[in-house]
């Protein structure tokens, strides 16, 4: 099969263990779902209080929804092929797939920007009801740190951009803000599950 | 059919196979999780108590295929951090939710 290849190849990692760095972001991933459960909690206490605003019934499209769960969906496959790339040493390969997946969250970025807008000029802002103000931090919390992620993406994009092998250090980073990625995506499933889909029935 | 490469060291990062076997069914239980809400086919909490499994079944497959956790042993401490935060987090979660209905019910509020 094809990944007899595979492990032919990632012969050069041979006795690596996983670095404490990659454990130390991994605990570092556990506070941020803790902060993420904190938000949820909020939302969940909060998803009623209208305060004859409008609901998530009126306010939310379920088109638009399906084009932010497909592109962050498909960035997490982008950026896995990009790992099995960087554990090939194929550093263009790696290049093409950090960019492939930096357009991918920045077009689930620029959408839920462009909901965010169309929503404050609708008069549904987070200052609207306690409904809107949960929503808000929960769905901007997740954004904000899938834009970070994209600048995470080029920094590394920019420093791989060059070189001839992959040190150590720098796959620690990309298993780092591999994690981080994929981590962002779980936290997807469940605000599009509780948030957008639980309030569309 | 082995869904991981293992390097001698027991790490475990994925294949071109597991990842699209992961993709594969996330996308099945996506568009499963959409259809339901879309067609409304199943009473209201019906819908929500699918949704919440379709849900943490997704949640478990990215965690294996994608953030590859498992039972290496190298991977202990991770998940023991991991455990901890999901107990810590169900009880931050189940514990407001209880709190707070229990104060809007005596407040007679709702």
């Amino acid at each position: 099969m094809a990944h007899d290849t595979t492990i032919q190849t990632a012969g050069h990692d041979e006795h690596h263990h996983e670095s404490p760095v990659v454990f130390g972001f991994w605990v570092y991933l556990m506070t941020d779902c803790i902060i993420f459960g904190t938000l949820f909690a909020t939302f969940a206490v909060l998803r009623n209080q209208f305060n004859g605003g409008p609901n998530g019934h009126q306010l939310f499209e379920i088109g638009g929804l399906a084009l932010e769960t497909a592109l962050l969906l498909i960035s997490s496959i982008t950026y896995g092929f990009g790992m099995i790339a960087a554990h090939k040493n194929e550093i263009n390969k790696v290049i093409v797939w950090l960019g492939i997946t930096f357009l991918l969250g920045l077009g689930f970025v620029g959408l839920e920007v462009k909901e965010f807008i169309g929503l404050i000029h609708e008069g549904a802002g987070p200052d609207r009801s306690a409904f809107l103000s949960a929503f808000f931090t929960l769905v901007s919390t997740h954004g904000l740190h899938v834009s970070f992620g994209l600048l995470w993406i080029l920094t590394l994009m920019v420093q791989l951009a060059g070189t001839k092998t992959i040190p150590e250090r720098m796959m620690s980073k990309l298993t780092c803000l591999s994690l981080f990625w994929h981590f962002l995506d779980i936290v997807w499933i469940c605000v599009f599950t509780y948030v957008y889909l639980a309030s569309m029935i | 059919m082995s869904e991981h490469n293992t390097t001698s060291s027991g790490e475990s990062h994925g294949s071109v196979s597991s990842y699209i076997i992961g993709f594969v069914l996330a996308v099945i239980l996506t568009v499963l999780s959409f259809a339901i809400v879309v067609t409304h086919s199943l009473s209201p909490s019906a819908t929500i108590l699918t949704l919440s499994l379709l849900a943490i079944i997704q949640v478990v497959v990215h965690l294996h295929y994608f953030l590859h956790m498992g039972g290496h042993s190298e991977h202990r401490w991770n998940n023991i951090c991991f455990v901890f935060t999901i107990g810590f987090v169900s009880i931050v979660i189940i514990g407001t939710l209880f709190v707070m209905n229990n104060a809007a019910v005596q407040m007679m509020s709702r």
